[in-house]
């Protein structure tokens, strides 16, 4: 009997994971959007096997092509093949706003997390900074932070990192003032458990749902960002393929080889558009007020 | 005086706001023997569960505050105690359980990791030893031991109270509070929670308070019993004679408004108005304005507390009629 039991306790146990994934597969506009996501991130793995290894090659007699069979998306004004550097450009992006988004779901988590909890003063001082941070632009953070530390791609990461945390704060704090107010976080200090592990174990587990929607929706606006500082010439140096640069390239030729900034463009705003999409399905199949 | 587990005297506390301060708990005195089971009833609003927080000092603060008084424990001064010291008191020597086991579990760690937490804090074993014992601690309240694994949403009402019940006593506590334990589960589930409660309290030699509206569930449990009104003990005396003797005219009114299955009643009869508001108690004696033996002697002054037998104390200055 104890050993039937078993089983049935543990598939038991993922109902509720399922529940999330049936109502997520729902959402057709949400599924588009995973879709998306699963491609980009192939093309970010295997960027080589896909465009082939090098995106430096380049052709100057062959310069502004048109789409043809040899080059599907056409040549740059170097006569490099669009197609590949846009594959390659997507792990450019998708490292820099992974990146960037962990950066600023640690930082801002733990901010939220402390403030939400502490409340009073602890959380007036903490969200005040917020306050200053979310004031500035996050453009223009990002250009000041470049410009006083170089461009490479670890202050990209910072720059976008902190330009991004004060979102990662609200959200956190926000859910977590409503945890904190539940039977068992008290219970949870009746046996005798400290600050500490009340807000490890107990607060962080139950406010994750609307953490996890401000990261995907993050890394919308993330690489978003990139690319904007890249076209301003304060993103990824040359030669590393970034949509942004490849954008900025092209405005020169706008009128005449219109495809140069048409493809970058392109995978910028699906990117963007899939990232967007996936977080709203997720909120939706996570929010609690949905379920039945 | 040695014999007591608990012994708190003059306790006050008061939620402070800016626009007014509740006195919640006004000046309370209870002694609690070892192994002893004491009943804490009153209505909604009365501080019983202030109280009961107050003992383990997690009233929350701001806006509570405890202004006055004394806890001993075990001969110690819970109030002068530091923070970490509590912690170490909390869940370990005094243990509660909340009204509402719906929302006293974490819904996000299986019901094994709960109790195996509660032990963890408190003794110095591996997870794996915590982990059989806390399956021990759930057949202990009658539910398999293998269901360790699973979250607080697939059980019943029922079982979860068991749960919180078995958190409660992961830690062989020596107090243990019961914050209206059956208030939130159908009777039938009652009974079976209040004879799991009886059980182990004498397996386990454990001292409990048991707070509650139901003088059914006291009169089942209990020793001793506490009517507390107002933020006040009205009556204090040993089980039978409260039965028997109640002296109070809330305590009186209280046992009149239970309805008596072998007398023909065509209505219950309640105590009439409201409690006052604890923001704004009127002086004398709180219960005043609802007493039918009311007199203007009552509504000022302090109202003694008299012994008219021994252990049985009532604050009324009404006694001889």
């Amino acid at each position: 009997m104890a050993e039937n039991e078993k089983p049935k306790a543990v598939l038991a146990r993922k109902s509720q994971l399922k529940d999330i994934i049936h109502r997520f597969m729902k959402n057709k506009a949400a599924v588009l959007g995973f879709v998306i996501i699963i491609v980009l991130v192939i093309c970010a793995l295997f960027p080589a096997q896909i465009a082939g290894p090098d995106y430096t090659e380049q052709n100057l007699r062959n310069r502004y092509q048109p789409s043809s069979s040899e080059h599907i998306l056409g040549t740059d004004e170097l006569g490099r093949d669009m197609f590949t550097r846009i594959v390659w450009g997507s792990r450019t992006s998708l490292t820099i706003g992974l990146a960037s988004i962990m950066l600023a779901c640690s930082l801002g988590v733990t901010i939220g997390l402390i403030a939400g909890y502490y409340g009073k003063t602890v959380d007036n001082i903490l969200m005040r900074i917020i306050d200053v941070l979310m004031a500035v632009p996050n453009v223009l953070l990002g250009i000041s932070i470049v410009a006083a530390l170089g461009n490479s791609t670890r202050v990209l990461v910072l720059a976008i990192g902190l330009g991004s945390m004060p979102a990662f704060a609200r959200v956190t704090r926000s859910a977590v003032i409503m945890v904190r107010e539940m039977e068992y976080i008290e219970a949870a200090r009746a046996t005798g458990a400290s600050d500490g592990r009340i807000m490890w174990k107990y607060i962080l587990p139950n406010s994750l749902a609307p953490i996890i929607v401000q990261v995907s929706m993050g890394l919308a606006t993330s690489i978003l960002t990139i690319s904007g500082l890249s076209f301003i010439g304060l993103g990824v140096p040359a030669p590393t393929p970034e949509w942004g640069s490849m954008l900025s390239s092209g405005r020169a030729v706008i009128r005449d080889y219109p495809h140069i900034i048409l493809y970058p463009g392109i995978a910028i705003m699906l990117s963007v558009f899939a990232f967007n999409l996936f977080g709203d399905g997720l909120r939706d199949a996570l929010d609690p007020r949905l379920k039945t | 005086m040695s014999d007591n587990i608990l012994d708190i005297r003059n306790l006050t506390i008061h939620y402070v706001t800016d626009k007014e301060t509740v006195r919640a708990v006004n000046g309370i005195n209870l002694t609690l023997k070892q192994g002893e089971s004491l009943g804490l009833v009153g209505e909604t609003g009365a501080g019983k569960t202030t109280t009961a927080l107050g003992i383990l000092r997690l009233v929350p603060n701001p806006p509570g505050k405890i202004v006055a008084g004394e806890i001993f424990y075990k001969g110690e001064d819970l109030l002068k105690k530091s923070e970490s010291d509590m912690r170490k008191i909390r869940g370990h020597e005094i243990s509660m359980i909340f009204q509402d086991p719906m929302t006293a579990l974490n819904p996000v760690l299986t019901v094994g990791e709960q109790i195996s937490e509660a032990i963890l804090l408190h003794q110095n074993i591996t997870p794996q030893e915590a982990l059989q014992k806390s399956m021990d601690m759930m057949e202990l309240v009658g539910i398999e031991g293998i269901r360790h694994s699973e979250y607080p949403h697939q059980f019943s009402g029922g079982m979860k109270q068991r749960i919180v019940i078995a958190i409660a006593l992961a830690c062989d506590p020596a107090l243990l509070l019961a914050d209206e334990p059956t208030t939130a589960l159908d009777v039938t589930i009652q009974a079976q929670v209040i004879d799991l409660i009886e059980n182990l309290k004498k397996k386990l030699g454990t001292s409990l308070i048991l707070i509650t509206h139901d003088l059914g569930v006291v009169a089942e449990v209990c020793d001793r019993v506490a009517i507390i009104y107002g933020g006040q003990i009205v009556e204090f005396a040993e089980i039978a004679m409260i039965y028997n003797n109640p002296k109070h005219p809330y305590t009186i009114g209280l046992f009149g408004s239970i309805p008596n299955f072998s007398v023909k009643a065509k209505r219950l009869k309640p105590i009439y108005g409201l409690m006052p508001d604890p923001a704004n108690l009127p002086e004398g004696c709180t219960f005043a304005e609802r007493c039918p033996l009311a007199t203007d002697a009552c509504r000022q002054g302090d109202i003694p507390n008299i012994e008219i037998e021994p252990g049985h104390w009532v604050k009324c200055i009404h006694l001889g009629v």
